[in-house]
This record gives structure tokens, sequence and C-alpha cells, in this order.
């Protein structure tokens, strides 16, 4: 009678399905239950944040200007990159001297880009990273495959660590974001600092006062 | 106050004088000192290469020699330690639980029970501390480099009593030298990689001797020195503490 | 694979020693980093609090992984996620393939992902006409020499960059004698760029699997998940079940702590969170068990399911600093290797927990905090229960254990000769002993302590 009991129940389990027989496992074997602890003492400070913010981003390589305005940005785009190549950007304000990026084209057709500039929602000042969702990027592509990146952000936007970040961030209704935390680098030969290893090769913030 | 002198099996073979300048310190500062004749070893080795189960005999002999003293104190932080974490006896676990509570490293028994503040020694050496890692991340003699905390040292504190000892930094303040028990022979090569390594930021950093509060780490750095026919010497820390002219 | 199937971790380990010069510099990059670690931990005063914190969230990931994998699931699917389950190693890689065959794709592009080194994905890809192309830069070289990563965070920091400069010039057609890492990783760059923009499928690996939204981040400095992901019509993310986190605020928390303990960076370069298909893209997530659900029932390793897979403990260890990954024969190298390992194949891996002195560092820069030296003690005695230990080293340690449990055989031992000698395995004197090799015993004094103690002090 066991017996029997027991084959059909082999039976059985032969039949389940992976994600059946995963479930079960980890059933069967984890733990007790241990509460999840609490998290809402770690924040950071405010204090002279945009300061830390611009050290903190020149360390990871790289560069931040304070800027009044757009037109400053738009002055130093022309002193700091080669504008007789290709620039796209996510800012109507900047149309006369940028491509618009558009949401719906192949990503694959932004392979040339050489300089994209676009909004970011706000920064984190002890990482230096900006946040970024598609809807910022224009296209999820953008901030990656072009070869410099500019970035604008306010100056009130920063937040002092990753804890408020995430408060800000909330569930989210994005598709995909990101921080960004500088220029793409590599250490992989010889632990040889390298800029610029699949992704930008610098990147630029403009904080706007 | 009574204290069984706990020396570990090697340091009773090899290192006999670390073993007199124990009990010769600690009856200076006037503790009433008993060495259990019967004593042999912790167990360590065997547990560590994963023979816990074997221990058992030694652990039960460790209980019948060291019951009923106040305090027990021996000159190695590895075996201390062995005996803190890993003493347990089937028969009398009661037992075994006062003397995991009252074991103690020389080191932290000066500092933590006799609470030395002086101490009459004269060492006139440039001397660099090699903290055993059973000593540093087990008995916290030392503060670990690894942690985000205050930095403190047992040793270093000690040391500074003693007069004409100049104490010098190591680039690498609590690196394993590689000794490790049986690793020392099983990772042969790793091991002597490790204990060359240790030994040259002694060298490069001017000192004369290699002190710490574990022979067994002394003993494999001083293999490599003796077979490299280095000047730089070791010494157990008691041998420094109890130091006169 | 070039990696030796018949030597051990402390034979393959003697192999790497022999070049001295390169472990010197192997083990100086690695302590640098280190030295980075401690810097940039040091800046943070909550850094203690941030690695409990750490802990307890994944405590309780571990115990309550079934809802949260059900939680996840769902939330995967509510965002257009296709989900898939695997049990093992070749059933994960299945799913891969008909993934790939549905679509009829033959080149895949993948980031770097130690799951699918440890499924042995491009092998089994490869024999079936797909050809994978490892975009990170260090698994890249890797894959060009034939070599599985010796690091999970530096794949070939192993090694020299004439080396590289040479299996460049090799595969890529670099001009010879060209070493410049700066001059080599712009080739790199050219000729991947090239594979991300001609590759239709994309696999990435997975840092973080958040429950509450059904959202995984991958977490890398290079750019190369992204590049791959985000030109693809076809993106795959593998993961082991123990990725999940509870909810997106901890992100805060371990992204905090994963870059700092890894480089000492404040974060990584790229952290990307992927939650919902690119209109037109296919997104595939698939779920692997692999031996973790077995892990998760052992009550003193299920904690390395923690693992954040920061190589922290590997850069602090001594022994993998001396001895290089290749040296522990295993996908995952190190402390965490070595207690992750024996759970895959105990017989195979049983080595590995012997190779540490448990010098205890790797648990001290844990961010996680897994007390991986005491589960390696913990590990060499269920080898030796399970019969996995060396028979020699068996026998040995029972005649140690029974001379040293029985004093008088010890001291009658003690004097000729010593039983030191004849029995201590680090001691035995005579030739075929390893301590001998580059090191001398130290010359037994006449007497013992206790010879002189019974001689000299007073009978009590």
């Amino acid at each position: 009678m066991f017996s029997l009991v027991k084959k059909s129940l082999n039976s059985a389990q032969s039949f389940m399905s992976s994600r059946e027989k995963i479930l079960e496992a980890v059933l069967k074997n984890q733990p007790q239950t241990t509460v999840l602890p609490d998290i809402s003492m770690f924040k950071g400070d405010k204090n002279d944040i945009i300061q830390r913010y611009v050290d903190v981003f020149k360390t990871i390589g790289g560069s931040a200007f304070i800027v009044d305005n757009l037109d400053s940005v738009k002055d130093l785009i022309n002193e700091h990159f080669d504008v007789t190549k290709r620039i796209v950007t996510t800012l109507p304000e900047l149309s006369d001297s940028a491509e618009l990026i558009s949401a719906t084209v192949d990503p694959h057709t932004y392979e040339d880009v050489e300089l994209a500039v676009i909004r970011a929602p706000f920064s984190v000042a002890e990482n230096g990273a900006v946040w970024l969702t598609d809807e910022y990027m224009g296209q999820r592509i953008i901030p990656y495959i072009c070869q410099h990146l500019a970035i604008i952000i306010t100056a009130e936007s920063i937040v002092p660590t990753l804890h408020e970040a995430y408060e800000k961030i909330g569930l989210g209704s994005y598709g995909f974001g990101g921080f960004i935390g500088g220029p793409s680098k590599t250490a992989d030969i010889e632990q040889a600092l390298v800029l610029g290893a699949h992704g930008p090769l610098s990147m630029t913030v403009f904080i706007l006062k | 106050m009574t204290a069984g002198l706990f020396i570990p099996c090697y340091v009773n073979q090899f290192y006999p004088s670390a073993a007199k300048s124990t009990l010769q310190l600690l009856k200076k500062l006037g503790v009433d000192v008993v060495y259990p004749a019967k004593q042999t070893c912790c167990g360590q080795p065997m547990s560590n290469s994963g023979f816990e189960y074997l221990s058992q005999g030694c652990n039960n002999l460790f209980i019948d020699n060291f019951s009923g003293f106040d305090y027990i104190v021996a000159p190695s932080a590895s075996c201390v330690l062995h005996i803190k974490d890993h003493l347990h006896s089937a028969q009398n676990e009661e037992l075994a639980t006062i003397i995991r509570t009252r074991v103690y490293e020389l080191v932290e028994f000066l500092t933590d029970v006799l609470k030395v503040e002086k101490l009459d020694a004269v060492f006139p050496h440039k001397v660099g501390i090699h903290h055993s890692c059973h000593g540093l991340r087990g008995l916290h003699l030392a503060q670990m480099s690894e942690l985000n905390a205050p930095p403190f040292s047992k040793p270093k504190r000690l040391l500074d009593m003693v007069q004409g000892l100049e104490q010098i930094t190591l680039d690498r303040s609590d690196e394993c030298c590689g000794f490790g028990g049986t690793f020392c022979v099983a990772e042969e090569a790793v091991s002597v990689k490790m204990g060359k390594d240790r030994v040259t930021d002694h060298t490069k950093n001017g000192a004369e001797y290699i002190t710490s509060s574990d022979l067994s780490c002394l003993m494999h750095l001083e293999g490599i020195l003796h077979r490299n026919k280095s000047s730089l010497k070791i010494i157990h820390i008691a041998e420094i503490l109890n130091s006169t002219v | 694979m070039k990696q030796s199937e018949t030597k051990d971790h402390a034979g393959l380990a003697e192999d790497f020693i022999k070049d001295e010069e390169r472990v010197n510099w192997h083990d100086g990059a690695l302590w640098y980093i280190r030295e980075k670690r401690d810097i940039a931990s040091k800046q943070i005063p909550e850094w203690e609090q941030l690695r409990e914190a750490a802990s307890k969230i994944k405590s309780n990931v571990i115990s309550n992984l079934h809802e949260y994998l059900l939680q996840f699931e769902a939330n995967l699917t509510k965002n257009g996620i296709i989900v898939h389950w695997a049990q093992n190693a070749q059933e994960h890689n299945e799913i891969v393939y008909s993934i790939l065959k549905a679509k009829e794709i033959n080149q895949m592009v993948k980031s770097k992902s130690m799951l699918t080194e440890e499924c042995h994905l491009n092998e089994y890809l490869g024999e079936r006409g797909i050809d994978v192309i490892n975009s990170d830069l260090g698994e890249y070289i890797q894959q060009i020499d034939n070599e599985p990563p010796s690091h999970i965070v530096l794949p070939c920091i192993h090694k020299r960059k004439e080396e590289i400069g040479e299996l460049f010039h090799e595969h890529l057609g670099t001009e010879k004698g060209l070493s410049d890492p700066t001059l080599l990783t712009r080739v790199a760059r050219k000729h991947l760029r090239n594979v991300f923009l001609t590759r239709r499928a994309a696999l990435t690996g997975v840092n973080f699997a958040v429950a509450e939204t059904g959202e995984y981040v991958v977490c890398t400095n290079e750019g190369n998940a992204d590049m791959g992901a985000h030109l693809s019509e076809v993106q795959i993310a593998s993961m082991g079940l123990e990725k999940i986190i509870p909810q997106k605020k901890h992100l805060g928390i371990f992204l905090r702590l994963l870059a700092r303990s890894a480089t000492g960076q404040p974060i990584t370069i790229y952290s990307s969170h992927y939650k919902k298909p690119r209109k037109g893209q296919e997104m595939h997530l698939i779920l692997v068990d692999a031996g973790r659900t077995r892990q998760l029932g052992r009550t003193d390793f299920r904690d390395s399911l923690k693992c954040i897979k920061c190589g922290g403990c590997m850069n602090t260890c001594p022994v993998y600093r001396k001895s290089g990954g290749l040296s522990y024969h295993n996908t995952i190298s190190g402390p965490i290797g070595a207690i992750l390992a024996p759970n895959l194949d105990m017989k195979k891996h049983a080595d590995l927990p012997y190779a540490s002195t448990l010098c205890g560092s790797c648990s001290n820069v844990c961010p996680v905090k897994i007390n991986i030296h005491e589960q390696l003690y913990k590990w060499r005695q269920v080898i030796v229960k399970e019969g996995c230990a060396a028979n020699t080293k068996a026998l040995g340690m029972k005649a140690m254990a029974w001379t040293l449990s029985s004093p008088g055989t010890f001291t009658n031992a003690g004097k000729a000769g010593r039983w030191f000698l004849h029995n201590i395995p680090f001691v035995v004197n005579n030739k075929l002993n390893p301590w001998y090799k580059q090191r001398d015993m130290p010359e037994g004094p006449k007497e013992s302590f206790a010879e002189w103690y019974a001689k000299n002090e007073p009978k009590r």
C-alpha cells in the first residue's frame, strides 16, 4: 500500500514543471522567516552639496560646470566638443545646434553620434551619478552609444546619497532607468585605468544654478 | 588568583624560553601560576583539518588539566582561540563552558585582567609586530584593518611600556603569514610565499625582530629566515615583556 | 579549456608561484584594490551599519525566498518580461538555445555573467552553431585565450599586458609588441562596437532583482551590458535564485556597498534598471537553481547565498593573491568560491576549503557579512565526514588524535628525537616533508619546558 502511494507520488513529481520543483525545494529548504531591518536612519546631509557633487564627479573622471543658463551650455559645448560631428539632444532649446532625438527610429542609427546632450531629473552627491530614465534619454541607447555624453541638471535637484535617490525614484513608471556615474571605464588590462571602454569616452555635467 | 599555565605542545618542545618568560612575567606581576604537567595539545591541528570529531580525547584531557583555575593563560593566541571556540565535552559540557570563558591569551590577560599600566622591561631594538590572525580577528587583540572602527592595539600598548624599544610600521599591518596549521605543508608553495612576503615587509621597514603573540607564525617565519641566513630574528612577545637589561 | 583537470589547488598554486615576478605583481595589484576599498569604506561613517543592514536584508530574502520568487515572477510578467525556470545548467542552456532558435539567431553578445560561465553556456551554444562573444573586456580576453575568468570582477587580472598584446596580435591583428593598455582597449572598443551593432540577441547577468517591482539591475563599468541590450531585439537575463531583493529602496544599501567593496569606486559607472522591453523588443529572464536550493537547505552554509559577487574576499585573501584564481579550478574562485563549490561537487572541490589559512580577512570585508572563514572550517568537517578527504590525511590524523589524548605516550615520545618530529604533520622530520623544502625547523632545545618545570619548580 505504502509503496503504491510512494510510486504515484513519484510519478506525480515527474510531471511537475521545473518551476514547481524549484519552488517546492525552496519552500522545503528555506529557514524560518527573519524580519527586514529598518533602514530609515540611512540618509546624507545637504551641506555644501553642489561642491561635493562636483568634487566627486571629477574624481571619477567627469567634468562638471556650474552654469547660469542654457546659453552658457551652448558656449561650453562649442568650446569643448567637435561640433562638426553629429550632436543629438532631447532639449528643444538646443535644437538650433543639435538634432532632436527620435524615440521611434532604429537605435542602430545613432551609431555615429559624437555628443548627446540630455537632461537628467537629478544626480547624487556621494557618487557623482546622474539618474536617467528612457523618457529622459530619448532612446535607451543614447547615453551609451555616444562618444561623449553631456547631462544637464539643476543645482537644487542634487541629493546627498542613494537613499534619497531611491526615495525620489519611488517604484518608478519607466521601462528602463539607470544611474550613470562618469565616462565608461575599464582597468581590465593590468589595472591601468582607461576611460572609454564601450560607452562614452567622456562625460560632462552642466549644473544649472 | 591562581592561573593555570597552558603551554601549547610545540611551544613546550621548541620554544621553552617563551614558556619560561610567560611564567616569570606572570609571577612578577603577582599571579600564582600552576603548570598542570599532564597537558598535551588543544586539538586544533585535527579540528582545522576537518577532524574535529577526533579531538574529543584532547578536549577531555584539557578539561581534566584545567578545570578549577580562576584563569587559564597561554602564550598562544591560536590555541586559546581554539579552546574558546571549540572546547566541548559530551561528559562535562558544564566544565567545558566554564573553561571557555576563563581562558586567556597572555597579551589579553595582561591588558584586560591584570590591567597592566607599567612594565619593568628593557629591549633596545627595532621591533615589528606580526599580528597572528587568530589573535587579531579571533581574539581582537587589535583593531582589524578591514573594519571602519576606531584603532587600538593591545600588544602595541604593552610594547610601548618597554624601555628602548622602537616599533616599526609595516606596509601591511595585519597580513597573514601563511602558517595556517596543516596549511603550511598541504599548501607548501603558497605558505612559503606568504611567509617570505611577510618577512620582506619587516626587513624593508628596518625591523631587527619580529614579535608576535603566536609562536606558530614565528616558527614558520623563523624557518624561512634561517634557511635564507637572514639576520632578522623572531621573538615571542612574552620574552620582550619579561626582558631586563 | 586549458585548466588542469588533475591537479588540486596546492598543485596549481605551486605552478603559478613559480613565476615569482608575476605573483608579486598579482599580489600587489589586488592589494592595491583592497586598499582602495579600505579608503572608500572609511569615507562612509555608517559603513559597518550598512553591512549589517545588507546582511539582514539578505537573511530575510533567504528565509522568504519562496514568496519573493512568486512576487518577482508576477511583476516580471506584468512588465512584459517572459519568465523561465531552470533546475540546472543543462536546462538553462536549453532555454537560451530555444529562445535564439525561435528567432533564427546564430550570434549573440553576452555581458559578464558568472552564472553562464558556471553553466558553460558558450560551449553549449557553440556546439549548436551559435557564436557567443563576451563583451566585458576582461572576459573577452579570457575568451580569446580559451581560459575561464580568474576573478569574478577582474577576469584577466593574472595576465600581463604583454601577454594580452600577444593575444590581440594573434586575434585582432594588432602590431606585434603592442602592449599599451589604452591602445589595446581602443582596439577592443572598435572591434566590439561592431559586435554590438550586428548582434540581434544580447544576454546579461543580473546583480539585483527587485521582487516588489519586477525589475532587475545590472552593474558594469564599461557600458557593455547596455550596448548589447539596447541594440538587441531579443534580450535575455540569466540569474541565480538568490539575486532577489525584497524592495526597491534596498538598492540604496546594496549599490552603496557593491562598488566600494569591489574596486573602491563610489558606484559602478552604469547601474541599469531593466523593467520593460523596448517597443518591438522581446525580453526573457531565466531563474536558475543549479544547486542553490540544496545550499539553501544546508544550515551552516546557506548564508553563502547572500553573496553579491563584489570580489572583495578575493582581493583581500592572501592565498588568492599568491595563488591566482585559476588554481581554484571553479568558476567562482577565492574564499567565496571555496564555500560555494563543495555544494556543487563535494569530491571534486574537496581541496578548496583547505586552500585557506582561515585568517578571516574575507569575512571582514564581505559587504553582506558572510562568515566565510567559519564556513571554510565547517566545510572541512563535512568533507571529512562524507569521506571526501584524502585517505593518508585521515590515517595521520587518527594517530595524532590518539597520541595527543594520551599524556603518557606524549611525554614518553617527548625526549629523544622528540615525539613531535615524528607526529605533527608540519614538522615530521624527513626530506619528503614539504616543510623542509624552503624552511628549517627550530633546533630543538635540550630540554622541553615541561622537563625544566619538573626540575625547577616546587611540586604543588
